[in-house]
């Protein structure tokens, strides 16, 4: 599938992939992050069940502290 | 790039109002940027007080420690632009006090240190104030390595920084990279607050 994250092209060779997945996937290991798949917002326990599938805009931000 | 004279830039801000959350490194800075060239009201809200090691960063002065940092602030706005209209709430903000507090604004500036309240924000923006846009600071301590600085938009969010440099004991936030980060916010408050409707 071809997903848009965080604004860029990427590929991945599964059709369909759980956010958990993608997060393993990509080395993301933040411990707080903001998820959302086509501008809605996936909490943490849906993480497993929330599935992201070809043509989808994924967007993770990372939670970073400071300021 | 839109131009327009100072004056009519005057015009458009005064009648409009920007929430500000957190007046540390980001808070206190971006309100300074958006009282200078005139956004008519401000509302910031913090429940912290001045400590010496703030002055690296934030807008503060020496004479000012151990006081407030929301009574400071407006003092110091008030210093550099009388005609704004401050309205500062001295509260550890929650989800029921930002819906409360900034529901009317036209633009709210995330402003907070801990990744924990950043995330609060922005869930509580999703879920109760969506036509409102957020401008996120993320990622701004220690210097250096400018280049990895960007502006990078999420449906209604707006996020400065790095998104990399978190804060910590051996990698302080310091005045260069916050001012930096602090100042971009609030030039996109700006361009959200001037773009012709």
């Amino acid at each position: 599938m071809n997903i848009t994250l965080n604004n860029r092209p990427e590929s991945f060779d599964q059709e369909s992939l759980s956010i958990t997945e993608i997060l393993k996937l990509k080395k993301f290991s933040f411990k707080l992050m903001v998820i959302k798949i086509n501008g809605k917002l996936v909490r943490k326990p849906d993480y497993e069940s929330s599935f992201v599938k070809d043509g989808d805009d994924l967007q993770i931000i990372h939670m970073i502290s400071g300021g | 790039m839109k131009i327009m004279k100072f004056e009519r830039i005057k015009e458009v801000l005064k009648n409009k109002t920007v929430g500000i959350a957190g007046c540390g490194g980001l808070g206190s800075n971006c309100a300074v940027a958006l009282a200078r060239v005139g956004v008519g009201k401000l509302i910031i809200a913090d429940f912290d007080v001045i400590e010496e090691s703030n002055l690296n960063r934030q807008y503060y002065f020496h004479h000012q420690i151990g006081e407030k940092k929301v009574d400071c602030l407006k003092e110091n706005i008030k210093l550099i632009n009388p005609y704004i209209e401050v309205e500062a709430h001295d509260v550890k903000l929650d989800v029921k006090d930002i819906y409360d507090i900034y529901n009317g604004c036209d633009v709210l500036v995330e402003a907070f240190d801990k990744a924990e309240m950043k995330q609060i924000i922005i869930e509580t923006n999703y879920e109760k104030l969506p036509s409102i846009p957020l401008v996120l600071g993320l990622g701004m301590a220690g210097w250096g390595n400018l280049e990895s600085i960007h502006l990078r938009k999420s449906d209604n969010l707006y996020i400065c920084g790095d998104e990399i440099s978190e804060v910590s004991e051996d990698f302080p936030p310091l005045a260069p990279r916050v001012g930096i980060v602090s100042n971009m916010q609030a030039d996109v408050v700006l361009e959200l607050l001037l773009k012709e409707k």
